[in-house]
C-alpha cells in the first residue's frame, strides 16, 4: 500500500477508536450512574427496568424518578455543551472561544432564571426562553464586537464582560427571591443534574436529535475552513453561509442544554482542547467533543456524589474545580504563543 | 484533470471597504501558459488575484471563468476547474503532510462519495510532482519553510484543476528554494498543460519564468506580454521608481534588470 494510504487510513483510524472508546466509556459511566448509590441496583436489574420487565421492590421508583433523569441529563447536556464548545472553538481557532467563556451560556442562564424565578415557567417554557436568552447574547456580542468586522480575540474579551454582567443580573435575581427557591437557585448558579424532572429534559432530547445530526453535517465544512477563509473558498465551500449556520447550531445546543441543566462550569470550555489532544493530527473533532463532555458530565456528577465524603456536591461545582485552573493556565500561557488571537 | 477553463477580467474593479484598489482591468489569462504578476507594493497585484478567485467580489466588472461570470457560477464548479494558494494559509497544529495535502480534495469529497483510490492517487501525485513524497508521513510543524511551501503547492495540486493562481508562493524562500518552487510549477504546465497565475516578487525570475508577463501598477495594468517584448528600462523606471539596466539573462536569455542606485557605479 502506498505511504499515502498508510498515513491517511492511520490517522483517521486513530480518530475512529477514540470515538469508540469513548462511547463505551459514556456506555459504561451511564450504567454504573444508574447502578451505584445508596440503594445498590444490579446491572441486570438495571436493563430488566429499563426494559419494563418486573424487578424488586423499589427498583422502578429509583430507576425512573431518580437516577435515569439524573443519568440522561448529564450524558445529554454534556454532549450538547462538548459539541458546541468544539464548534466555538474551531471556527473562531481560539480555545477561548468556548460559549460558557463568551457569555453565550450566561445569556441563556439569565434568561432561564428570569422565566422560572419571576415568570413563574417551567417545562417547555424554559427551553425555549433560555435558547432565546442565548441567540440575544450571541447578537448582542456580535454586534458589540464589530468593528469593521469582528474579530476572535475582541469577541472573546467583549463576550468575559458580557458573561461577567449577566451572571451579576442572575445572582441579582436569585437574591430577591423567595428562600424557599434556594436550591432550585443552585443549579441556575453552578449547573446541576440533580432533581431534574423529564419535562426538562425531553426538549434538550429533540434538540439534539435534530442538532447533532447538523452538527456533523456542517462539520464537513470545518476541516476547510480551519485552513482559512481564503482556502476554504477555494475548496468551494460557502464560507458565511457555513459559519453563520454552524454559531447558530452552537448557540442552540448551548442554549438547551443550559435550560436542562443550568450553565455546568467549563464542560464546553474543555471537552474540545481534551478531543483534539486524543484525537491529534490536526483534525476537526466535533463528535468526540461531544463525547469527551458527556463523559465529563457523568464523571464529574458521580464524583461530587460519591467521591467527594459525605458532602454531595453539584456537578458544576467539580467541573468547575478542574476548569478553572485549566482557564487560567490557558490565559497565562496563550498570548506568549500566539494562540490568544 | 480537465482541460484548463479560459480566464479572463473584464473591467474589473475590487476594493477593500471605500477604497478602491484595481480600476476597471480588463485582462485575459492566456490559457496553457504560465502568467506572472509583477508590480511595486500596494500596487493591487494580490487584491486582482483574490478577484479572480473570487475571494473578492468584485464592485463592478466581472471575472470570467470559461466566459461565464464567476460570481454566478456555483462554488463548487469554480473549486473543481481552479484552485488557489492564498498567502499566510494556516495549518493545524500536528497536522501530517499527507493530511494537509488530503484537505486539497475537499471539493471532490461529499457526504456520499467517500474517499476512494482516485483521491489517493491525487495525493499521492502531487506530493511526487512537488518532491514531497517522502516527507509524507511527517508533522507538517516539523518541516523547513521550503518543504512547507511545497507541500502547501501540492494541497493546491491535489485540488487537480485546471487553473491554478498563486500569491507570492515564494515569499520568505532562499533562492534555491525559489528556484525549486518555479521549477516544480514549470513542470505541472509542461505535463498537464494546466495555466498558471503567479504573483512574484522576484523580477529577475519573473521574466525567466513567465510565458507572459503582467506588469501592475496602481491598480492597473502598464503592459502585458512575452518578457521580452515588454519588459524594457523605461517600464521598469516608470513602474518601481528605479534607474536601471535590462541586459538578457546569461542563462536564459530572458531581460535581467541591473538597478541603479547613487553608490557603487563603476561609471
Amino acid at each position: 500500500m502506498s505511504i499515502v494510504a498508510t498515513t491517511r487510513r492511520r490517522s483517521a483510524s486513530r480518530a475512529r477508536r477514540v470515538s469508540s472508546v469513548l462511547f463505551v466509556a459514556v456506555v459504561a459511566m451511564f450504567a454504573l450512574t444508574l447502578s451505584y448509590g445508596e440503594f445498590q441496583i444490579s446491572l441486570p436489574d438495571v436493563v430488566r427496568s429499563l426494559l419494563g420487565l418486573p424487578t424488586p421492590a423499589g427498583v422502578d421508583y429509583i430507576m425512573h424518578s431518580l437516577r435515569l433523569p439524573r443519568a440522561s441529563v448529564a450524558a445529554l447536556a454534556g454532549l450538547a455543551f462538548g459539541l458546541a464548545g468544539a464548534i466555538f472553538q474551531q471556527l473562531l481557532r481560539n480555545p477561548l472561544a468556548s460559549p460558557d467563556v463568551i457569555g453565550v451560556a450566561q445569556g441563556a442562564t439569565t434568561a432561564a432564571v428570569l422565566a422560572v424565578m419571576v415568570g413563574g415557567f417551567s417545562g417547555v417554557a424554559v427551553s425555549a426562553i433560555a435558547l432565546t436568552g442565548g441567540l440575544v447574547t450571541a447578537i448582542a456580542i456580535y454586534l458589540l464586537s464589530w468593528r469593521n468586522g469582528v474579530g476572535a480575540y475582541r469577541l472573546i474579551l467583549v463576550g468575559i464582560g458580557v458573561g461577567t454582567a449577566l451572571t451579576s443580573v442572575t445572582s441579582f435575581i436569585l437574591t430577591r427571591s423567595d428562600v424557599k427557591v434556594a436550591a432550585e437557585a443552585l443549579i441556575w448558579l453552578t449547573g446541576s443534574v440533580n432533581g431534574r424532572t423529564w419535562s426538562q429534559i425531553v426538549p434538550l432530547f429533540v434538540a439534539l436529535i435534530v442538532l447533532l445530526p447538523l452538527t456533523l453535517i456542517l462539520g464537513r465544512a470545518l476541516s476547510g475552513m480551519q485552513l482559512g477563509d481564503d482556502l476554504a473558498r477555494a475548496f468551494g465551500v460557502r464560507v458565511e453561509t457555513c459559519r453563520l449556520a454552524l454559531l447558530l447550531t452552537g448557540v442552540c445546543l448551548a442554549g438547551m442544554a443550559t435550560a436542562a441543566a443550568g450553565p455546568i462550569a467549563f464542560v464546553a470550555f474543555m471537552s474540545g482542547p481534551i478531543a483534539v489532544r486524543l484525537v491529534g493530527g490536526g483534525r476537526p473533532v466535533l463528535l468526540q467533543a461531544g463525547l469527551v463532555g458527556a463523559l465529563l458530565v457523568l464523571v464529574a456528577d458521580f464524583a461530587g456524589s460519591h467521591l467527594l465524603g459525605s458532602r454531595v456536591y453539584p456537578v458544576g461545582v467539580v467541573t468547575g474545580v478542574i476548569g478553572a485552573p485549566y482557564l487560567l493556565w490557558l490565559l497565562a500561557t496563550s498570548n506568549r504563543t500566539g494562540r490568544g488571537g | 484533470m480537465q482541460a484548463p477553463s479560459t480566464l479572463a477580467a473584464s473591467a474589473l474593479s475590487l476594493g477593500y471597504g471605500d477604497r478602491a484598489v484595481v480600476q476597471d482591468l480588463t485582462l485575459p489569462i492566456p490559457t496553457g501558459k504560465v502568467t506572472i504578476i509583477i508590480g511595486p507594493n500596494a500596487c493591487g497585484k494580490s487584491t486582482f488575484l483574490r478577484g479572480l478567485a473570487r475571494l473578492l467580489p468584485p464592485s463592478s466588472g466581472t471575472v470570467l471563468l470559461d466566459g461565464k461570470s464567476i460570481q454566478e457560477t456555483p462554488s463548487r464548479e469554480v473549486a473543481l476547474r481552479l484552485g488557489i494558494l492564498p498567502q499566510g494559509p494556516i495549518a493545524p497544529d500536528g497536522i501530517t503532510v499527507t493530511d494537509l495535502v488530503s484537505r486539497g480534495r475537499h471539493v471532490h469529497q461529499g457526504w456520499f462519495r467517500r474517499w476512494s483510490s482516485t483521491d489517493d492517487d491525487a495525493v499521492e501525485q502531487a506530493l511526487t510532482a512537488t518532491g514531497t513524497l517522502e516527507l509524507a508521513a511527517r508533522s507538517v510543524d516539523e518541516l523547513s519553510g521550503g518543504q512547507r511551501q511545497r507541500v502547501w503547492i501540492a494541497m493546491a495540486l491535489a485540488q487537480r484543476t485546471g487553473v491554478l493562481l498563486l500569491d507570492e508562493p515564494t515569499t520568505y524562500l532562499d533562492v534555491s528554494h525559489q528556484v525549486e518552487v518555479l521549477d516544480v510549477l514549470t513542470d505541472l504546465n509542461e505535463a498537464e498543460g494546466t495555466t498558471i497565475v503567479i504573483v512574484l516578487h522576484e523580477l529577475n525570475l519573473a521574466c525567466r519564468y513567465a510565458d507572459h508577463l503582467v506588469v501592475m501598477k496602481d491598480g492597473a495594468v502598464v503592459t502585458a506580454g512575452a518578457p521580452t517584448e515588454v519588459l524594457t528600462e523605461e517600464v521598469v523606471t516608470d513602474v518601481f521608481g528605479i534607474r536601471c539596466r535590462v541586459v538578457p539573462d546569461p542563462v536564459s536569455e530572458t531581460p535581467m534588470i541591473v538597478p541603479i542606485g547613487r553608490h557603487r557605479t563603476a561609471s
